[in-house]
């Protein structure tokens, strides 16, 4: 198991290490300066601002100058923000965004059990048909199409929560809704199939030989070895609606990460997106670990001693 | 299970704590809990104004600032020598007395006694230490000292002198002496300009690297005092009492709210939340017939450039028959709709006058316009003048909605006038588009401009030879000549004609590129709000005079 650890751990290392270096370099190839104002630069004032960043040497050194200061934590400061501090423009911009995402997967969660369990219990019934439509409806309309509509009913029209901006708990719940859709969806189609997959598996039928109670069956054997390979999909899905989504946060003036980093690339924001995809990497990385040891504790049929089974 | 389940539900918890705790929501719900009554709070405000942002500010630091939205914070919570009035036009604001040398080149300035929001006298010295610091650390702005004609801001732009030896000079605390290169009739007006705001050196030096990111680590001697930011959010202006015109401002709070998506914008406006938003197009049509749409001319202008080198459109009949052949009218009205009007000439009208108080459109007029037919002969000529039969060019693009809008626009315009044109169009994105432009590896470039200061030359002194701007391969040495006398030539009346010559030569002797047309936004704001002025140049709004009528 220890050993396990410490190689997982060496691994990310390198995955991390391999984005960072792709990302820097592939970076270098965007056209531009990461300067405000490019349209009235002029090339005296260029060089002046490139000597003063050290973007006049070679990108080689460049990247082992960047190295070194990420080795102690320090991601450098935003060009366009000048004087503010990458990792602390990170730090108040990943609360909202992640708090949106974290409830959003929360209700989504529990409304896709509910379906998925209830659908597959109900096989080939209306109630089947019904949401196997409504996941498939989830699935294929965007999140912000749901974000537009349920500002002006609920927020314009009905008045029951705010509009947009961020004053509140209450500002929350609508992007978290919005978001919800598209989780709900997927964890309902996913448990939907789990479930009957297991319901035709032997130790089911054993079960139910047994005579223990039909609610036994499923709680017990039916629904939580369903839920194991819910638990991989939902890590990766956590990450990617956690850090943010550019149009829900834009459509709400909810003050995430995720609109932060699109407006980076534009402006070409060197450090800052290098900083958010330094962050979202880790973090994708480490929910993938964190997955992987719970998915061990659930499935008895893994151990982490050896290679694999 | 059942403890698998407690561990996955506790690690959920836990995460949600975490992260409500890092959550911070805009304070002025949070500090309005603490004042107890909250409908008493904003009601006892008196004069509130609520307005939209598109953008958090980037930094409050006037030597750094280089944004629109940064630009109109200072203009609001700081004080200069001049600000732009109703018209802007500058007016006197620290500035009680001005007297200058007979070559108006050496001016003194008289200070009135101010004071900063910390109690600290606004004196000559927080001028000199903030005008020398924006060339000390190579500011985005610093050209604004060169344009000013301030001594030695070229020479320390280009790095051949240290930026202590900028030609401003505090003289005693309440005199200020600026010493220039040579004459220039602009001063005042460039004065305005946020990168000319003072700075208290011992508070700046105080806060170090953080000077300016917080409302609490800066100064302010303006209008308005700014008692709340809360980052990507908003912020929140009060009346300054220490203001040495307080008298003369209305208004007690204004909230501003950053709203970056112009459909959200519209529902907090329907909703009350905020009184003035700006418009997308897809809106316009909605609101075209509300009482509070307002449409607001914005001095900026969108053209083509030319390659001048290039071997059929570096011929003028070939140019003024492109000129001629785009009906520019039914590109804003049918395809933009967007509040953008047609401009057949460099500088946009309604924002420059003459010192007679005539628009530099009125005077001028319009420029290449023309029937098809016309510009059908004008091609036929330049076509035999350069030996070409059919003209395949491209023409370089941003990759955005109205840039290919416009270039689709153009495309089907020129193909359809003009026998045997064929016109490419070649999106990138806009860091892009200015260096292919820069390296004039174009044909054809869709360009846009905007002024960096309220006089027609800001449109008109990036065609010399080498301007950075100019970035086509221009070139009139008439024009050249007429721009270096301009810029020294003191009597008003003689340089105003001189800058009319200016556009005469680079439009009807040259044709050396197409105006389109001129930006223009779509507003709704209540009817209730008065004197809320939108300048053109600097900062683009002056809450100063701006009161509510209910």
């Amino acid at each position: 198991m220890k050993r396990y650890f410490v190689q997982r751990i060496g691994y990310m290392l390198i995955t991390l290490f391999i984005i960072v270096t792709a990302t820097f370099f592939l970076m270098q190839l965007l056209p531009g300066t990461p300067f405000t104002n490019p349209e009235k630069l002029t090339a005296q004032q260029l060089t002046v601002l490139n000597a003063k960043y050290g973007l006049d040497q070679p990108v080689a050194i460049q990247y082992i100058r960047y190295l070194g200061n990420l080795v102690q934590g320090d991601l450098g400061y935003s060009f366009q923000h000048e004087g503010r501090t990458v990792s602390s423009m990170i730090s108040t911009r990943i609360g909202p965004s992640a708090f949106i995402g974290l409830q959003a997967l929360v209700i989504g969660a529990i409304l896709g059990l509910v379906l998925g369990i209830i659908s597959a219990l109900k096989h080939n019934s209306i109630f089947d048909y019904g949401s196997v439509a409504l996941a498939v409806i989830g699935m294929s309309i965007p999140s912000f199409v749901f974000a537009a509509l349920l500002q002006y009913y609920v927020g314009v029209k009905l008045e029951w929560l705010p509009v947009a901006l961020w004053e509140g708990y209450s500002s929350t719940l609508l992007p978290s809704i919005a978001l919800s859709v598209t989780v709900t969806a997927t964890v309902a189609r996913f448990i939907r199939s789990e479930m009957l997959e297991v319901l035709g598996q032997d130790y089911v039928i054993t079960a139910r030989a047994k005579g223990m109670k039909e609610n036994q069956v499923i709680v017990k054997h039916v629904v939580r070895n369903a839920l194991i390979p819910v638990v991989t999909m939902l890590g990766p899905l956590a990450v990617s609606i956690m850090t943010g989504t550019l149009v829900i946060e834009k459509i709400f003036s909810v003050p995430g990460l995720g609109e932060q980093f699109t407006l980076s690339i534009l402006v070409l924001d060197y450090s800052v997106i290098m900083g958010i995809t330094i962050f979202y990497s880790a973090l994708f990385i480490f929910v993938v670990f964190v997955v992987d040891i719970i998915y061990g504790f659930l499935d008895p049929r893994i151990n982490y001693k050896g290679e694999s089974a | 299970m059942g403890r698998k389940i407690r561990i996955q539900a506790l690690m959920i918890l836990m995460a949600f704590v975490l992260i409500l705790s890092g959550c911070n929501f805009n304070s002025s719900e949070s500090s309005s809990e603490g004042s107890g009554d909250k409908e008493g709070d904003t009601k006892s405000a008196g004069q509130v104004l609520n307005i939209s942002a598109t953008a958090d500010i980037p930094t409050l630091d006037s030597t750094k600032a280089h944004d629109g939205v940064a630009f109109t914070v200072l203009n609001n919570v700081n004080e200069g020598l001049y600000r732009q009035d109703e018209n802007h036009q500058p007016i006197e604001a620290l500035v009680t007395e001005h007297t200058e040398n007979e070559d108006q080149t050496v001016h003194t300035f008289k200070l009135r006694e101010s004071k900063w929001s910390n109690g600290d006298p606004v004196t000559a010295q927080d001028f000199e230490y903030a005008w020398k610091r924006v060339m000390k650390d190579a500011s985005p702005y610093n050209f604004m000292f060169v344009t000013a004609s301030i001594k030695n801001a070229e020479a320390i732009m280009n790095g051949e002198k240290d930026a202590a030896e900028l030609g401003v000079k505090a003289v005693d605390e309440q005199t200020l002496e600026v010493t220039l290169e040579s004459a220039n009739p602009l001063l005042q007006s460039l004065l305005t300009f946020p990168t000319f705001l003072p700075q208290n050196q011992k508070f700046v030096e105080e806060q170090g690297d953080q000077y300016a990111l917080e409302a609490e680590n800066i100064l302010f001697n303006g209008p308005f005092k700014l008692v709340e930011w809360t980052h990507d959010q908003g912020w929140k202006y009060e009346k300054n009492a220490d203001y040495w015109d307080a008298e003369a401002v209305k208004l007690d709070t204004i909230n501003a709210y950053v709203v970056k998506d112009p459909a959200t914008g519209v529902n907090l406006y329907e909703t009350n939340k905020v009184d003035r938003i700006d418009l997308s197009s897809e809106s316009v049509d909605q609101f075209k017939n509300d009482p509070n749409f307002d449409t607001i001319l914005e001095p900026s202008m969108i053209f083509l450039r030319f390659n001048h080198t290039h071997p059929v459109l570096g011929n003028k009949n070939i140019r003024q028959a492109i000129n001629m052949a785009i009906d520019k009218e039914s590109l804003t009205d049918v395809i933009l709709k967007d509040g953008s009007t047609a401009l057949n000439g460099v500088v946009p009208k309604g924002f420059f006058q003459s010192p007679e108080g005539k628009d530099y459109r009125e005077l001028n007029g319009d420029f290449n316009t023309g029937t098809v037919e016309e510009a059908q002969k004008l091609w036929e000529a330049g076509l035999k003048e350069t030996g070409a039969s059919d003209v395949a060019v491209s023409i370089n693009i941003s990759d955005s909605e109205d840039h290919k809008k416009v270039a689709e626009y153009l495309q089907a315009q020129l193909e359809d006038n003009l026998p045997g044109f064929k016109l490419e169009i070649k999106a990138v994105p806009f860091a892009q588009r200015l260096e292919i432009e820069k390296a004039i590896d174009y044909d054809l470039s869709l360009s846009s401009w905007g002024p960096d200061y309220s006089d027609p030359m800001t449109y008109l002194d990036m065609w010399v030879k080498g301007g950075s701007a100019n970035r086509m391969d221009y070139h009139n040495p008439k024009l050249d000549e007429l721009v270096t006398q301009a810029r020294t030539e003191t009597d008003l009346s003689k340089r105003y004609e001189m800058l009319l010559n200016i556009e005469k030569i680079l439009l009807e002797e040259d044709a050396a590129i197409v105006p389109l047309y001129q930006d223009g936004t779509s507003i709704l704001m209540r009817e209730k709000i008065k004197d809320l002025i939108v300048h053109p140049t600097g900062a683009s709004h002056s809450y100063k005079w701006a009161s509510i009528e209910e």
